[in-house]
C-alpha cells in the first residue's frame, strides 16, 4: 500500500485538505467582515483579518511541530497535560483578564490567550487515557464517576468564569462515553430530560405531565420488558419533578438574560411590545444575521459586496456571527458547502477513529469529532436562529487565535495518532 | 450500533442547517436590490426643473429655491437652544413640540423641522449649523410662477402619492410630480432625470463612504425648457374679461393649430399651489363645488354648441348636394310640419338663402337643410351616419388627440344613437331635428368649437390643437405638424364663409364689428336646464360665440362660452370680437365692449338656481352691475395689461 511505502502519505491528507479549506474561507470571511476600507493592506496587523493572518501562518508551524512529536508522548503525559490545562483555567482567577464579562483570557501585550480552549484538547486527551486504561471498565459506577469528574472539573471553572458556551461543550464527552460503552438508559434519561424541560416551557407543566404519563402507562402494559409498578411509578414521579422543578430552575438559576433568550427561542413571549423590545436589544444580532443570510439569496451577493457586511450591521461579525457573511455573499450555494464541509470533515473523523487499533485514538478521535460538532451545532444553529444564543465560535473560521490554535491542536495531534496506526499490529 | 449514533447526528445536523438555509435564503429570501436595501442608503440629487416660456419668449414657470431645516432626532447633541430657536425664529415652547413630534416619528428617520426658510433666514442660518449636530438643512426646489395667470394651463407640481408610485418606480416618496396642465403633460421633459448617490451604512445608520467607490452612482439629466403656444398678454386679456362670469375662451392658430389662449373661469392664482399652503389652498379649491375653480371649462366642459353649429348643416347639406346657395326656405317665426312648430325662430326677413340663412341665424332653414340632409337615404339611419361622419371630420365627437391630460369626448349621435333611444326604423329626421341648430343631442366642448371654426377657416382642415411649441434640443409630436382633413369639399367653405362674413357685416354680430379686421362669425344662444330639487328647471341661456379672422389666410379662430350669458353676441360675441382685435392689432378700438364687459356680473344668474326661490330668466332677469369699487380695480387691471402691449 502506498500508505506503508511513502511516509508522506501516511496522514490523512483529506482530513488536512478539508481543515485548509475551511481555515482559508473562514479567513476570506474575516476578511470581508472586518475590513474597514477600500485599500486593503492584509498585513494590517491592527485589523482582525490582518492577526488572523498571522495566526493561520503560525499554524503551520505548530502543524509541524504537532506532526514532529512521537505518537507515545500524547497517550503518556495526557495526565499531565491536563493537570497543567486545570491550573492554567484556576489561574484565571486570580490573573484573568475580563472581555466582555467573561474571565478568560491571560492577557500579554496586546495579544491575549484563552486557556479554555485548549483545555477542550486536555480532557479529550484525559478521558481517552482514563478510559483506555486495561483497569478502566465505563459499564460500573465508580468508572463512570471517575470519567464523569474528568470531565466536570473544566466545565466548572469554565462556568466560574461566565463563559457558559464553552461549558456546554463539554456535554460533548457524552458521545464519547456513549460510543465506549455508556449505558443506553444514560442516552434515554438524557433526552427525557431535554424534551421534558422543553416541553414543559413551551405547552405547560400540566400537558407535559399528562404527556409523560400516558407515554410510561403505555410503555409499562404494551413493552416486552416488564417493569416492575413501582418502577413505573417512580419513573413517572420523577418526569412530574423535573416538569415542576424546572420552572424553579428556570426562574431562579438562570439569569435573565438567559430567561429571554430561551422565551424568544420557544416564541413564548407573545407581549409584540416586548417582542419588539427584545430586537432592540439581545435579539439584534439574531435578528440582524437572519437579515444578512435571508439577504443574500441563491448566490449571495459575492466576496466582499455584501452590503450589511461591509456596514457592520451584525455585531461580533468576524467572531461567533462568521456565519452571516457567508449567507449574505457567498448564498445558499456556499452556506451549504460549509455545512457539507463540516459534515464531510466530522464523518472523516468518525471514520478514522473507527478504524483505530489503540482504544486510546479511537476515543480521541471521538473526542475531537464530538468537540468539534458540538461547536458547529451551536454556532450555526445560534446564527441562523435554531437553537437560544450561545456565544462559542465556529472552528477554524472564527476569528480568534487561540481558538484556531486549539483546534488545530485537537485535530493534529489525532492526525498523528491515525498516522502511527499501521504500527500498531 | 453505538458507533452510529454520533454519525447519524451529524449528518441529521447537516441536513437540518441546509434546509434552514433553504428556507431563509430561497424560499423566504428576497431578491436583493439595491433600492430595496436598508444597509444603503440612497441619495438624490434632482435636476432642475424645466422652465415654462410663452409663445414670445416670456418666462412664466421658473423655480424656487426653498430651505427645509431637517431633524435626525437621535443624533441631536445638546445644543444653545436660545440661539436657534432666534435664528429659526420660532418659540423654545414650539422647538420642544417639534422634537418630540420628530422623535416619536422616528429617532433615527429625518423630518422636516422647520419648513420654507426665506433665503434671509438660511443664509444667516447656513454659517451657524455645524453647531448644531443632528439637524441639518435640505434643499427642495419649488416652482415659481412669474404670472398670476393660466392656472388651468400651466398646472401645478406636488408629491407622488402612492398609486404613481407603483406605476413607475422612478418616483420614490417625496418626489414632486406634475400634477396639472403641462406640469403633467410634460412631466417627463421639464423633470429630466435625478441622479443618485448609493451610501453605504453602519448599523448606526451613519454613512461610511459610498458604496463601491460610487460606480453604479448616476449624475443628473437638467429638465428641459419648454415654450408653449400661449400667448400670455392674450391670456391675461381673456381672463380678464372673463372675471364675474362663468365658462370658456379657446383661441387657436388655424395655420399651425397651436393653442393661443385658453381660459377658464373661474380661475385662481397659481402661486396659490406652491409651498407651505399648497394643501391648505387646494383643499379650498377643491370645495367649491359651485363655481368648480379647478374644472377646466374650456377643455372639459359638454355645452350644446347651439347656432354655430349650423354652418356644418350648411357645409354637409352643400356637399351631399341636397341644397344650392341659391335655394330658400320660408320661415314662419319658425319651422313647421302641418300645423306643429318643431323650432322657433325670431324675426327677420323671409325666404331667406343660405347667406342670410347664417347671417340671420335662421332656425326654419337649417331645419330644411338637416331634413334634406338625412332624408336623402332611403333609411334615417344612412342619413344620420352620413351626416355624422361628415360632422365628426371636423375633430367633434370624439378626444381631439391635444396634449393636455384632460378633456370631453362631446357627443355627435348617429344611427346606432337613436336606434337605441327609439328602436330601428321606427324614427325619421324630425325627430331629431333638433340637431340642425346645435340643439338635441349634439354637445362639443369649447375646444372642439374652436377646432371647428378653424377648419373652417382653413377650408377644410386642421391641425391638432396643442399647447406644446417647441422644446429644448427636441421636436414636438409629428401628430401636431400633419393637417386633418375634413370630408368636405374646398369650393363648399366660401359662401359658407360669406355668410359668417356677414354674420359681422348685417347679421347678429352687427355691433361687435372691428376696424379694419374682416371677422367671421357666428352666434349662438344654448338653452339649457338644470334640476332644482329634481324638477328640471330652465335657466338663462349659455352665450356662445365662434369666429375667425381675418376672413383670408385666418390668424386666430376662436370660441367663447359664456354660462347663462343670454344671447351670443351679448357676452361671447363681444369677448371674440376684443380678443381678435386684441391678437391681431395688439390694440383696442372698441374700448366701449371692454367697458361694458367689466361692468357687468352674471354672478346673480348663478346665485339664482342656488337660492331656493323663484327667478326670472333670459329677457326678464336684469343684468347685474359690479360694485364701483370692483370696477376700478378691474379697470386698472385692464390698463396695466394694454399697457404692457404698447
Amino acid at each position: 500500500m502506498v500508505r506503508e511505502t511513502n511516509r508522506h502519505f501516511k496522514f490523512d491528507w483529506i482530513t488536512i485538505v478539508l481543515f485548509l479549506l475551511l481555515v482559508g474561507f473562514g479567513w476570506l470571511n474575516i476578511l470581508s467582515a472586518s475590513h474597514t476600507g477600500t485599500t486593503i493592506n492584509y498585513f494590517d496587523f491592527s485589523q482582525p483579518f490582518g492577526k488572523q493572518l498571522i495566526f493561520i501562518f503560525l499554524t503551520f508551524g505548530l502543524i509541524i511541530l504537532l506532526l514532529a512529536i512521537d505518537t507515545k508522548f500524547y497517550e503518556r503525559f495526557s495526565s499531565i497535560i491536563y493537570i497543567i490545562s486545570m491550573l492554567s483555567l484556576v489561574g484565571l482567577f486570580i490573573f484573568g483578564k475580563n472581555v466582555n464579562g467573561a474571565t478568560s483570557w491571560y492577557g500579554i501585550g496586546s495579544f491575549t490567550i484563552q486557556p479554555s480552549e485548549f483545555a477542550k484538547t486536555a480532557t479529550s486527551l484525559a478521558v481517552a487515557k482514563y478510559i483506555s486504561d486495561l483497569n478502566t471498565n465505563i459499564k460500573t459506577l465508580k468508572d463512570q464517576i471517575q470519567t464523569f469528574i474528568i470531565i466536570i472539573i473544566p466545565a466548572i471553572l469554565v462556568l466560574l468564569q461566565n463563559d457558559t458556551g464553552s461549558t456546554i461543550v463539554y456535554g460533548a464527552f457524552f458521545f464519547v462515553l456513549y460510543r465506549e460503552g455508556l449505558p443506553k438508559y444514560y442516552l434515554t434519561i438524557g433526552i427525557s430530560v431535554i424534551l421534558i424541560s422543553i416541553l414543559s416551557l413551551k405547552f405547560g407543566q400540566l400537558i407535559t405531565s399528562i404527556l409523560a404519563i400516558t407515554l410510561i402507562i403505555t410503555y409499562h402494559f404494551l413493552s416486552k420488558k416488564k417493569l416492575r409498578i413501582y418502577q413505573s411509578l417512580l419513573i413517572a414521579l420523577a418526569a412530574i419533578s423535573i416538569s415542576f422543578g424546572l420552572k424553579f430552575f428556570y426562574q431562579s438559576i438562570l439569569k435573565p438574560h438567559q430567561q429571554e433568550r430561551i422565551s424568544l427561542w420557544l416564541r413564548l413571549e407573545k407581549d409584540p411590545e416586548k417582542l419588539e423590545r427584545m430586537k432592540q436589544t439581545f435579539a439584534y444580532n439574531l435578528n440582524e444575521s437572519e437579515k444578512a443570510i435571508s439577504s443574500g439569496g441563491i448566490t449571495g451577493k459575492g466576496f466582499m459586496e455584501g452590503t450589511r457586511t461591509t456596514g457592520k450591521f451584525v455585531p461580533e461579525q468576524h467572531t461567533d456571527y462568521i456565519f452571516s457573511t457567508v449567507g449574505e455573499e457567498w448564498g445558499f450555494l456556499g452556506s451549504a458547502l460549509v455545512v457539507i464541509l463540516f459534515v464531510l470533515l466530522l464523518l472523516r473523523i468518525l471514520h478514522l477513529a473507527e478504524l483505530q487499533k489503540s482504544q486510546f485514538s479511537r476515543v480521541y478521535g471521538y473526542g475531537v469529532a464530538s468537540i468539534i460538532f458540538i461547536h458547529f451545532l451551536v454556532n450555526i444553529g445560534m446564527v441562523m436562529g435554531l437553537i437560544p444564543t450561545i456565544g462559542i465560535p465556529l472552528p477554524m473560521f472564527s476569528y480568534g487565535g487561540s481558538g484556531l490554535w486549539a483546534f488545530t491542536i485537537l485535530l493534529f495531534i489525532f492526525i498523528k495518532l491515525d498516522s502511527n496506526r499501521i504500527n500498531e499490529w | 450500533m453505538r458507533q452510529f449514533l454520533l454519525f447519524i447526528s451529524v449528518i441529521a445536523v447537516g441536513i437540518l442547517f441546509i434546509s434552514r438555509l433553504f428556507y431563509l435564503q430561497v424560499y423566504n429570501a428576497s431578491s436583493h436590490d439595491l433600492y430595496e436595501d436598508n444597509a444603503i442608503r440612497k441619495v438624490y440629487d434632482y435636476p432642475k426643473r424645466g422652465f415654462v416660456y410663452d409663445r414670445n419668449g416670456a418666462l412664466l414657470v421658473a423655480n424656487q429655491p426653498s430651505y427645509d431645516v431637517m431633524i435626525i432626532p437621535r443624533e441631536v447633541e445638546p445644543l444653545d437652544t436660545l440661539e436657534f430657536c432666534s435664528l429659526l425664529k420660532i418659540e423654545k415652547q414650539q422647538f420642544i413640540n417639534t422634537y418630540n413630534k420628530a422623535y416619536r416619528y422616528s429617532p433615527r428617520l429625518p423630518s422636516v423641522f422647520v419648513p420654507h426658510l426665506s433665503k434671509e433666514d438660511y443664509a444667516v442660518l447656513q454659517e451657524k449649523m455645524r453647531k448644531f449636530r443632528g439637524f441639518y438643512i435640505q434643499k427642495r426646489s419649488l416652482r415659481h410662477y412669474q404670472t398670476t395667470i393660466g392656472a388651468n394651463v400651466l398646472g401645478d407640481i406636488g408629491e407622488v402619492n402612492n398609486a404613481i408610485i407603483n406605476k413607475d418606480p422612478y418616483y420614490k416618496m417625496g418626489d414632486l410630480v406634475g400634477k396639472q396642465g403641462v406640469e403633467a403633460s410634460y412631466e417627463n421633459t421639464l423633470r429630466g432625470v435625478k441622479g443618485i448617490k448609493f451610501i453605504q451604512k453602519d448599523r448606526f445608520n451613519r454613512n461610511i463612504g459610498p458604496y463601491k467607490d460610487g460606480i453604479f452612482d448616476t449624475i443628473p439629466e437638467q429638465g428641459k425648457d419648454i415654450t408653449i403656444t400661449i400667448d400670455a398678454q392674450l391670456q391675461a386679456y381673456g381672463e380678464l374679461l372673463m372675471k364675474n362670469k362663468r365658462g370658456g375662451i379657446i383661441a387657436i392658430e388655424p395655420s399651425s393649430g397651436e393653442i393661443l389662449t385658453m381660459v377658464s373661469a373661474p380661475s385662481y392664482n397659481p402661486n396659490l399651489l406652491v409651498g407651505r399652503e399648497r394643501s391648505k389652498n387646494f383643499t379650498k379649491l377643491y370645495n367649491d363645488t359651485i363655481a368648480r375653480p379647478l374644472y377646466d371649462r374650456s377643455l372639459l366642459a359638454q355645452y350644446p354648441p347651439g347656432s354655430p353649429f349650423k354652418v356644418i348643416n350648411a357645409l354637409v347639406g352643400l356637399q351631399e348636394n341636397v341644397v344650392t346657395t341659391e335655394d330658400r326656405f320660408y320661415c314662419r317665426m319658425g319651422y313647421y310640419i302641418g300645423s306643429r312648430r318643431l323650432t322657433g325662430c325670431h324675426s327677420h326677413a323671409s325666404p331667406l338663402a343660405m347667406n342670410d340663412g347664417i347671417a340671420q341665424s335662421c332656425n326654419a332653414y337649417f331645419a330644411n337643410v338637416y331634413r334634406r340632409i338625412i332624408d336623402k337615404y332611403e333609411d334615417a339611419g344612412d342619413g344620420m351616419n352620413v351626416w355624422s361622419n361628415h360632422v365628426k371630420s371636423f375633430g367633434l365627437g370624439d378626444y381631439l388627440g391635444y396634449d393636455l391630460k384632460i378633456g370631453s369626448k362631446g357627443r355627435i349621435p348617429d344611427g346606432d344613437f337613436y336606434d337605441k333611444w327609439y328602436g330601428e326604423n321606427l324614427w325619421v329626421s324630425t325627430y331629431n331635428v333638433s340637431n340642425a341648430i346645435g340643439q338635441g343631442e349634439v354637445e362639443a366642448t369649447p375646444i372642439q368649437l374652436a377646432n371647428m371654426v378653424a377648419a373652417i377657416g382653413n377650408r377644410g382642415y386642421y391641425y391638432t390643437p396643442h399647447i406644446i411649441k417647441s422644446i429644448e434640443d427636441e421636436s414636438i409630436d409629428a401628430n401636431y405638424t400633419t393637417p386633418k382633413y375634413t370630408t368636405i369639399n374646398k369650393e363648399h367653405f366660401e359662401p359658407v364663409i360669406q355668410g359668417m362674413f356677414d354674420v359681422y357685416n348685417k347679421g347678429t354680430a352687427y355691433s361687435l364689428q372691428v376696424p379694419d379686421i374682416e371677422i367671421c362669425g357666428k352666434t349662438g344662444t344654448a338653452q339649457n336646464y338644470t334640476k332644482i330639487n329634481g324638477v328640471k328647471t330652465e335657466l338663462t341661456d349659455h352665450s356662445i360665440f365662434v369666429a375667425f379672422a381675418p376672413k383670408d389666410n385666418p390668424k386666430i379662430a376662436i370660441a367663447v362660452f359664456v354660462e347663462n350669458g343670454y344671447w351670443g353676441s351679448r357676452f361671447a360675441g363681444r369677448i371674440a370680437s376684443l380678443i381678435i382685435e386684441k391678437y391681431i392689432k395688439g390694440t383696442i378700438t372698441r374700448t366701449d365692449l371692454e367697458e361694458w364687459l367689466i361692468k357687468h356680473s352674471l354672478q346673480n344668474e348663478y346665485e339664482k338656481p342656488l337660492s331656493d326661490k323663484p327667478f326670472a330668466i333670459n329677457g326678464n332677469s336684469t343684468l347685474q352691475l359690479v360694485e364701483e369699487q370692483e370696477y376700478l380695480q378691474l379697470k386698472k387691471e385692464l390698463d396695466k395689461i394694454n399697457k404692457l402691449d404698447n
